[in-house]
């Protein structure tokens, strides 16, 4: 019972990040942009989150200064692909190689100190319960904050009118342009939405997965978030399912590792990478899925005519 | 008042070959603010970055051997991309050739030949365009983003290396090392004056191949009318499948030939680390050269010269030559931003005038 218990609370850990980033994710491309700037934003969440906390000594404030470094690197993002309607594409991989360079220099000072963790919030009678007591009830901020931020998506993206010009943005750019939505407007909060998750995603990493700044640290999890979303048909509960799939299997090669069965430990590393291609695979493969799912003009500027 | 774009009645040739240039020098300019920052004399650093490396023989070769590489990849890349599809798994076909390509060396140090070296970079050729079919196959067959199945595989093929030359590959003589056995004799690439290596003369005669297939033969239509057009080119007989199968061998190949040349040389053995980040910055080489082979000479010297600045301004400045890493970002998206006037003319609005968009904060 013992080792379940705690097998299920790492599990949590190395799903957080991924949830975060992908519920974020999930809004920006459901309002029809392809943001591939995850890792760049994260990165940089990671760095500003662990810096922030090391100078002031707040984990807290570390939370908040990731999720501004991600806002504001998907600020740069927006202004690019939505008023300079660079290609998407490419303006996300510029944003991911920014994001990983420029973490680098600013850790560059960070490396090798030790780190402050966000404390557990234990809430005093729920948490003795056997069992699911510790799992539910005595995780950090950003845990419980991941799980509210799926209920709250998903009830606003299919629930409220906001959640359907949202969608309708997505889908088909002219008519919801032609009904007077503002297209432009909208996607830019959604892309600042998305960066600021995506931040959040980087400070957890930083603040409580491994409470301390190593070069790259996201080492492809923005990624795989971008990854999780198509596997999610861009729902967002599908996308908190997923991402507990990819912890699951992240925290089966440590256990695997931990039996000392001598396989080498880079092919249990490379375990969620190549988890990640095989989902892609298989929910690509079964087209009925994926092609009604994805949002009509992902990835494609809205040029209005006048 | 807000900034709108309006699409041009056609692109500005002009503007194409400006933007490089307007991007470079607002590079440069936030380079100088960023020094000043640091407290540093903006215009001295700027030149130690930018200049200094040109100014002695040896860091001539040292950028003429840095460019070898980005230019392989970056011409490669730049047909894949013309042709609209997304290799950005270089960096991994790139490992994946070096680990085919050193196959050879490392499991038969004492295969001395002259036919050793055609041999390795057959291998990492083929290394290269192994690892760029995987994607390929899994988008014509399974419709899977080769976006992302691309760069799962820079994971994958960077851990594939380092459990390679950490385990079965290991030098035994190499005190425990993570490194394989030194490459040798036949098995390194031939020099030209001191450093430089007949890599660079690949490069240079692989993107003047490239530049020639694309302006001048069928198959360089294809690749720019499906990338362009792609239902036209579908009614003219061209096979999307095909061309993306096409474009993930030829940049995979090359990435993984540039793997080969890098490890063959520079390198001289495998290692954990065989690249600073060469099929990333490759990217960009390929977006400043315009897409162009010939273009990506240029733009291959230009980051190459990135490189090098960092690790100048490392001796000479006390900055660290992650710096680099930073400016090749910027200027991608300077780059990128620029790129916009040669499709889109600005204008300027008062918010009045266009009372149908909200002006976007």
């Amino acid at each position: 019972m013992d080792i379940l218990q705690a097998l299920i609370l790492t599990v949590i850990t190395a799903a957080t990040p991924l949830l975060l980033a992908g519920v974020g994710e999930a809004v920006v491309e459901r309002a029809g942009v392809l943001n591939l700037g995850v890792e760049g934003m994260m990165v940089m969440g990671a760095v500003s989150g662990f810096g922030a906390a090391y100078v002031t000594g707040s984990p807290y404030l570390g939370v908040v200064a990731s999720i501004l470094a991600g806002t504001g690197l998907a600020l740069l993002f927006a202004i690019l692909t939505q008023t300079f309607l660079a290609n998407q594409v490419a303006s996300g991989l510029a944003l991911t190689l920014l994001g990983l360079g420029l973490s680098g220099l600013i850790g560059e000072a960070f490396v090798g100190l030790p780190g402050t963790k966000v404390e557990k919030l234990v809430f005093p009678a729920l948490s003795d319960i056997p069992f699911i007591g510790r799992i539910l009830f005595a995780q950090d901020l950003i845990v419980y904050l991941s799980f509210l931020l799926t209920a709250v998506v998903s009830y606003v993206l299919f629930r409220t009118r906001l959640g359907l010009v949202v969608r309708a943005i997505g889908n088909n750019h002219d008519s919801a342009h032609a009904l007077g939505y503002g297209v432009i407007a909208i996607r830019y909060l959604c892309i600042l939405f998305g960066g600021a998750c995506a931040g959040l995603a980087g400070g957890y990493l930083s603040l409580a997965y491994t409470p301390q700044w190593i070069e790259n640290m996201t080492a492809g999890r923005g990624w795989i978030a971008l990854a999780l979303v198509v596997f999610a048909s861009w729902l967002p509960w599908r996308v908190a399912v997923g991402a507990y799939l990819f912890g699951a299997v992240t925290i089966l090669g440590f256990f695997v590792q931990g039996m000392g069965w001598g396989i080498p430990s880079q092919f249990l590393s490379s375990l969620p990478y190549i988890v990640t291609i095989i989902a892609l695979v298989i929910i690509s493969a079964s087209r009925t899925i994926s092609r009604a799912a994805a949002p009509a003009c992902l990835g494609r500027s809205f040029v209005p005519d006048r | 008042m807000q900034l709108l774009f309006e699409r041009r009645p056609e692109r500005s040739r002009g503007l194409m070959l400006l933007s490089p240039v307007i991007a470079l020098l607002l590079t440069a300019l936030v380079g100088a603010v960023i020094f000043a920052l640091r407290g540093l004399d903006p215009l001295h650093a700027l030149y130690v970055y930018f200049i200094e490396p040109l100014t002695t023989l040896w860091s001539v070769e040292q950028l003429l051997v840095k460019a070898a590489p980005l230019v392989l990849i970056g011409a490669g890349l730049s047909i894949a991309y013309i042709a609209n599809v997304w290799n950005i798994g270089a960096e991994g076909q790139f490992t994946i050739g070096a680990v085919f390509g050193g196959m050879l060396p490392v499991l038969f140090p004492d295969f001395q030949s002259p036919l050793v070296l055609p041999l390795m970079l057959i291998m990492g050729l083929l290394g290269g365009m192994i690892c760029g079919f995987i994607p390929a196959f899994l988008k014509n067959r399974f419709a899977a983003n080769e976006i992302l199945t691309s760069l799962m595989l820079v994971y994958v093929a960077g851990l594939l290396l380092d459990w390679l030359v950490r385990g079965p590959w290991r030098d035994p003589h190499g005190f425990n090392f993570p490194k394989t056995v030194t490459f040798s004799g036949w098995q390194m690439l031939p020099t030209i004056g001191t450093t430089v290596h007949i890599g660079v003369v690949i490069a240079l005669v692989t993107a003047l191949a490239l530049a020639f297939l694309l302006d001048r033969t069928i198959k360089g239509f294809e690749i720019r009318v499906l990338g362009s057009a792609p239902r036209a080119g579908i009614f003219a007989g061209f096979s999307r499948p095909r061309m993306v199968m096409f474009a993930f061998l030829l940049s995979g190949g090359l990435a993984g030939l540039a793997g080969i040349c890098e490890v063959a040389s520079t390198v001289g053995q495998l290692q954990p680390t065989i690249s600073p980040g060469y099929g990333f910055t490759a990217i960009i080489v390929a977006f400043l050269g315009r897409l162009n082979p010939i273009g990506v000479i240029v733009s291959g010297l230009i980051l190459a010269l990135s490189y090098m600045g960092g690790e100048s301004a490392q001796v000479a400045l006390g900055i660290s030559d992650k710096i680099a890493k930073v400016f090749q970002g910027i200027l991608l998206f300077f780059i990128l931003a620029c790129d916009t006037f040669i499709l889109y003319r600005p204008r300027v609005v008062s918010r009045r005038a266009a009372p149908e968009l909200a002006p976007a904060e």
